[in-house]
Formats: C-alpha cells, sequence, structure tokens
C-alpha cells in the first residue's frame, strides 16, 4: 500500500477455487470505485499444478502483476503453496494460509516443517484450520468466501462492495450462505 | 453502463460485438481461446469453431467479403497455420471489416515456443494494434474494424498472455447497428489473384502501407506521454503498464499501432530525450527499425530476448544501464524448505494415462502432438519423443520410415488427439496411405479439446453453441483412405489387455493402420453432469 495500491496474492492448488475467490476480490474493489486489476495463467501449466492470482486495486494501477516483495497480503489455499510464494511478501505481510495439505502428484509424503518455516520467516501470519473453519460455517463449499471476510478486515474496501461482488459472481441460491460465512470470516479474524 | 471486470479476451470480444460484428471463426489456442467463446454468447453474431486456424481465416475471408464485420481469433502458432490465406488476404483487402485476433505466448506457459508475431505484420504488410489493458482491447478491437475499412485492409490484432487472461476495468458501450449486410458482389480484378491481378494489388499494398505509416504519426493510440526529458521509453502492449509503474516520471511514446511505425512521432520523440531505452518483449522489432533510420536509441543490449517482461526484470536491466526506478521494491522473504515441485500431469483419472502407460511398457518411440496428451513426455510416462506442431505425430513417423527404408524397426507409433487429428492429422494420414507407408497412428479420442477449456470439434458431435452436428465415424475414414477393416481398431482406454494387444498387433501390420482409443475427458465429463443438471 506504499504507492497507493493494495497488492493481493492468491495461491493453490488446480481446483480449490483460487480463480473464483481472487475475482470476487477484484469485483468488490471494482464496485468500491477503485481501478483495480487481476492477473493469471490459465493453460498447460496449471494442469494439476500450482494456481495463482494477482490482484491489485488503488486510484490508478498500472501494471496488473506484484513484483517479489510488493504483496501487501498473501491468501493461501493450500499450506506449502504460501511458502512456495513467500518471495513475493515482505515482513510486515499480512499472511493467511489455510492449513489444508494436498500432495503433488507422484508425491506420497507431505513436506514437514512448512507451518514452522512460515512462523519463522514472517512475522504476520494467521492460519487457519479448514476443518474448524468448515464446521462453523453452513456449506463447506463456501469457505473460501469466509476466508475473503478474514482478508476483507485488512482491506479498506466497504461491506458493501463486498456484497455487490459476491452477489455478481455466486449463483442466487447460494448468495444467502455466502454472505454469512463472509461475516463468520470477518468475526473470525 | 455499469462498469465491467473483463479479462483482455472478454474485452476483445465485447469490442467486437460494440463494433457490429456478425461473424466469428476460430481456433482454439491458449492464450486466445475464451476470445470466440465469449464472442459466442453475444446475440447477432454467427460462430464456429473451425477444424483449423487457416479454415478458419479463410472463412472469415468470404465472410468479410460477402461485407460482414468479421474476427477470427487464434493463438501465435495458429497465424503460422493460417499463413497462406493471411498473406494473401493482405492483397485482396476487405469489404466488412476483417480483424485477425491473435495471441502471443511469451515465456511459453502453454506453448511449443514463443515467436514474435508482429513479424508477421510487417511480413505480410498488414497493419497491427496491440492495447495494454481491457479497456484498450475493447476499443482497440473496434478501431481495428474501422481501420480494416478505411484502408482496406485485414488488421492484425496482437495480444500476448499478459493482456489476454489479465482482467481490468472496462466502461461497455452499446453496439453499434449497421446496415444489412449486403452479401457477396464481383470485383474479379481484386478478389481473384491470378498473377496479372496480384501484381496490380501489390501496387496497392505499398501504397496502402505507406499511407497508413503516414498517418500513424496522427493517430491517437500512438500517444505522447511528456515527462522529464533525461530517459524516456518507446514501448506497446503490457510493457507500457510496466514501465509506468516503474518510471512515473519518465517521458514515454506509446505505440499502440505497432505496424507500421510513425516515423516522425519516433524521431520527434527521440530528438526531445537525453536518453531514449526501446522496452519491448520477444524481438526487437521497434529497435531494428528505428536504429535502420540512424536514430541513437537502446534496447536489447540491456533487455532480455528471451520469455515475459515483468517491472522486476526491466527494473533489473535498467539499473545495470545506469537508469533507477522510482518505485522502491523491498527483498522478498526467502523460504529454506524445499518443496516438491507440482509440474503440469495428466490428470488422475484421465482415460489416457493407460495408453501411455502401455507404450512406456513396450518401449515404443512415439512422434507426439499438441494437447493434454504432450504430458505423456513426462514422468511417469516418458512415452514421447518427438513434439513438433499440430498434426506432426502422423508425419514425423513417415519421414523416420523414409529415412531408416528397409531396416525401418516398426518400433515407432504416432499418437494424436481428436482435436489434433481433424485439425491437420487428418492430411498426414492421407498422405502416409498414398505413398505406401506401414505405421500405426493412434488416436486418443476423449470427446472434446480439452486442453484449451473443452471445445467441440469434428469427432464430438456437437458445435460451437452445444448444438447437435454429425460426428466424423473413424471406421469411414479410415477405409476412405485406404486402411481396412483388418488395419483399424477402436478400444476402450479403460482396457489395457485390449489396447496393449491392439498396439501390437496392428503395428506389426502391412500398410497404415488406425487404432482409436476411446474414453471421455473427466473434466468434460463433470461439466456435462453440471450443464445437465442446470
Amino acid at each position: 500500500m506504499r504507492d497507493g495500491a493494495t497488492n493481493v496474492l492468491m495461491v493453490g492448488v488446480g481446483g480449490q477455487g483460487t480463480i473464483m475467490a481472487s475475482n470476487i476480490l477484484a469485483k468488490a474493489a471494482m464496485h468500491a470505485g477503485l481501478d483495480a486489476k487481476k492477473s493469471e495463467i490459465h493453460g498447460m501449466s496449471q494442469r494439476g499444478g500450482s494456481v495463482f492470482s494477482h490482484v491489485r486495486f488503488g486510484e490508478t494501477i498500472h501494471s496488473p502483476t506484484i513484483s517479489h516483495g510488493e504483496a501487501d497480503v498473501l491468501l493461501s489455499l493450500e499450506l506449502m503453496e504460501t511458502l512456495r510464494w513467500l518471495s513475493y511478501a515482505r515482513p510486515e505481510t499480512f499472511i493467511l494460509a489455510s492449513e489444508q495439505q494436498i500432495n503433488p502428484a507422484e508425491v506420497k509424503e507431505y513436506p514437514a516443517g512448512v507451518k514452522e518455516e512460515l512462523t519463522a520467516r514472517a512475522s504476520n501470519v494467521v492460519f487457519v484450520n479448514p476443518k474448524e473453519l468448515k464446521s462453523r460455517i453452513e456449506n463447506s463449499k463456501f469457505a473460501n468466501v469466509a476466508l475473503l471476510g478474514v482478508l476483507s478486515t485488512r482491506t479498506d474496501l466497504p461491506k458493501s462492495a463486498w456484497k455487490a461482488a459476491i452477489e455478481e459472481i455466486i449463483p442466487d441460491q447460494f448468495v444467502e450462505g455466502n454472505w454469512k460465512a463472509f461475516e463468520f470470516g470477518r468475526s473470525y479474524a | 453502463m455499469n462498469k465491467m471486470l473483463l479479462s483482455g479476451n472478454e474485452a476483445i470480444a465485447r469490442g467486437a460485438w460494440e463494433a457490429g460484428c456478425r461473424v466469428g471463426t476460430g481456433y482454439p489456442g491458449t492464450p486466445s481461446t475464451e476470445i470466440l467463446e465469449n464472442l459466442t454468447t453475444y446475440e447477432g453474431v454467427e460462430t464456429e469453431w473451425s477444424v483449423n486456424e487457416k479454415v478458419a481465416l479463410e472463412v472469415a475471408i468470404g465472410a468479410a467479403l460477402a461485407g460482414s464485420r468479421t474476427l477470427v481469433t487464434m493463438k501465435h502458432v495458429g497465424l503460422n497455420v493460417a499463413a497462406d490465406p493471411l498473406f494473401t488476404s493482405s492483397y485482396i483487402g476487405v469489404k466488412g471489416g476483417l480483424v485477425i485476433a491473435c495471441a502471443d505466448d511469451p515465456s511459453m506457459h502453454s506453448s511449443q515456443n514463443e515467436q514474435d508475431n508482429r513479424n508477421y505484420a510487417y511480413h505480410a504488410k498488414l497493419p497491427m494494434l496491440e492495447p495494454s489493458d481491457s479497456q484498450e482491447a475493447k476499443d482497440f478491437t473496434k478501431l481495428a474494424f474501422e481501420i480494416s475499412e478505411r484502408y482496406d485492409t485485414p488488421v492484425i490484432l496482437r495480444s500476448t498472455t499478459r493482456v489476454s487472461h489479465s482482467q481490468s476495468v472496462v466502461t461497455p458501450d452499446v453496439r453499434t447497428e449497421l446496415p444489412p449486410t449486403e452479401g457477396f458482389t464481383r470485383d474479379v480484378e481484386k478478389y481473384v489473384m491470378i498473377p496479372a491481378y496480384a501484381r496490380l494489388r501489390h501496387v496497392e499494398v505499398e501504397r496502402r502501407l505507406s499511407q497508413i505509416a503516414e498517418d500513424a504519426n496522427a493517430m491517437e493510440i500512438n500517444r505522447l506521454e511528456m515527462g522529464e526529458t533525461e530517459v524516456g521509453f518507446i514501448t506497446s502492449g503490457i510493457v507500457y503498464t510496466y514501465i509506468r509503474e516503474l518510471y512515473p516520471r519518465a517521458s514515454v511514446l506509446k505505440l499502440g499501432l505497432v505496424h507500421p511505425l510513425p516515423e516522425q512521432l519516433i524521431r520527434k520523440f527521440v530528438d526531445s530525450v537525453d536518453r531514449v531505452f526501446v522496452v519491448e518483449e520477444l524481438d526487437p522489432f521497434f529497435e531494428m527499425r528505428i536504429k535502420a533510420w540512424g536514430l541513437a536509441v537502446e534496447g536489447k543490449e540491456h533487455m532480455p530476448v528471451l520469455g515475459e517482461l515483468n517491472p522486476d526484470r526491466i527494473r533489473r536491466a535498467l539499473e545495470e544501464a545506469g537508469v533507477t526506478s522510482d518505485k522502491l521494491i523491498p527483498e522478498g522473504l526467502e523460504n529454506a524448505l524445499q518443496l516438491p515441485p507440482r509440474p503440469p500431469a495428466l490428470c488422475p483419472g484421465c482415460p489416457h494415462r493407460m495408453i501411455f502407460q502401455i507404450l512406456h511398457e513396450n518401449n515404443l518411440k512415439v512422434t507426439g502432438d499438441i494437447g493434454c496428451y504432450t504430458l505423456g513426455a513426462l514422468p511417469p510416462f516418458n512415452a514421447m519423443d518427438t513434439c513438433v506442431d499440430m498434426g506432426a505425430s502422423v508425419t514425423v513417423a513417415q519421414g523416420i520410415e523414409l529415412a531408416e527404408g528397409e531396416d525401418h524397426r516398426r518400433d515407432t507409433v504416432a499418437v494424436i488427439g481428436d482435436s489434433t487429428f481433424a485439425h491437420s492429422g487428418i492430411s498426414g494420414l492421407i498422405n502416409a496411405a498414398y505413398n505406401g507407408r506401414h505405421g500405426l497412428v493412434i488416436v486418443l479420442d476423449n470427446g472434446t479439446t480439452a486442453m484449451t477449456g473443452m471445445q467441440p470439434n469434428p469427432f464430438s458431435g456437437e458445435r460451437i453453441d452445444h448444438s447437435e452436428s454429425f460426428q466424423i465415424d473413424y471406421e469411414k475414414l479410415a477405409a476412405a483412405v485406404g486402411i481396412g477393416e483388418d488395419n483399424y481398431r477402436m478400444v476402450n482406454a479403460y482396457k489395457s489387455d485390449e489396447i496393449n494387444t491392439a498396439v501390437n498387433e496392428l503395428r506389426s501390420k502391412a500398410g497404415m493402420s488406425l487404432l482409436v482409443v476411446k474414453g471421455t475427458c473427466v473434466i468434460l465429463k463433470q461439466k456435462l453432469k453440471k450443464r445437465r443438471a442446470a
């Protein structure tokens, strides 16, 4: 936020909903009247792989991508992916990391010490236990929106903008449940 | 109208629709695919997935000559396939505007090479526009149609992965209501490119290009942003956004028309700035031309020709050249833990994992092709030995056979997907049968064009709008090119014994053989389930 832009990097594994979550954030920024840009890559390199989405918003945004050390927030839907993308964070970056563990294909054993390494490197990390989170919301499919609720407490975007974005992206019958999950996320922080 | 957050590809489709575009054709290819997928959702536009890019451009030429504004889409290497009609369409010109939206893939996120397609604009003597974000993607698409009609020329709209797949805020407009399409009317000297007429048209092409180059000096999309004059930048596309991010006080000449170049404007800019850097992704396309005019600019001596640029790379390169950025970016955090990589891989449950396992176990040499199944080259399968371009599995195998002659060891098979087979594999198969080759072609049919996100093709029985179509019958196709029933087999992708037997029997037969391994893509299955439920 040093030059007026807020930089959020969202990462995860293919199929976790990283892209949809980042869509909600970018649209919330747009509904707040800000300039917003978002960048990700689709295609071969994402088949079963690591997924990332850069979201930037502020008065005027030029580059759609975040540089190393420039992320204000790193939201990770998978534990070891947080470490993989850590070079985008700096010591004070707010890191919101799901403890969800997904082994890469052909890997039997999840690497040890991921949480410890994260805690040692970064000073502003919040871990979320995905099971506990899912048990406290209506539908486990709303968990990413609950995480956005947590994230929302670290941005200046008004609640109305988040609401508009959720209404725009989420199918009608799930809007209410997702909004409750979002509110829960806000109180979780 | 309310603002929208659109990807570059969505914005190109929106721009085409707003411009009154009535026909859209294309062949899927990352990062261009979503352009036509979005265009098909708008009212008043006829769209098709064509069997390949050459066909797509030719259909588009016909539509434009009949008077409809027409958009044709493809990825960078697709334009190689469409190069033949491209060069001659430049001579023929248009009636309704013809815009070729073509997306390059610097860094090869999902491609076999990283060619810089700006070179095609020069080579085919066509104007080319390059947007920097989604608003420009929409605006430039509309402008491209205007330029196409004003100068009687096809226009190339160049995007790159970062523009196509980034989203930014766009202000939408209404659709321009154009008079009804006039239909095709004869103009033999303009449309029939026999040498006598083509010679006349070439004169016209050169005149047109000079005129556009002259007019380019006053085009608003070639924008001078004068700031401090110690350092200035000439740039375009996504790189412009990086330059603005890093050097907010510097002077910038932003080129929206990247071919032909506005010489007077560039001369004026270079004269008014002490040190000018040309910053462009991939080839020194601007730099070579500007230097040929005798102007002192700097470029690729500092900047990589490989891969995408980004703010980090540009900042570091220019720091070495003695230019510092205003933007101080802190060091990123380090991580000492070794993490297992997540390389791209065939999906768990993919029906075509089995065949690669079998090819691997039989230690066969495999000429491969373009699609998800190119991942069969990687562990744990390691079952692919060549991958060149669309359709080359079928043909490269024939060359190996030709070179090895009598000694041909019959241990090489060609592997190709259904969409790729329809794109340009079939002509290779005809070539093999015609020339009396002996070999096995294996089509991995998963019912869709999966890698690019599930587009139907002539083997899947549906069209771009999911309307029903016929399916090409493999067996009849085989028979039509001289592959009899003894040399043809279709097997279930999950039955390993049957596949193994078929591979080993067919590859030792005389003449060409065709094996179709059928198994629906697992992602397509999920999508179909959702579609049915909806």
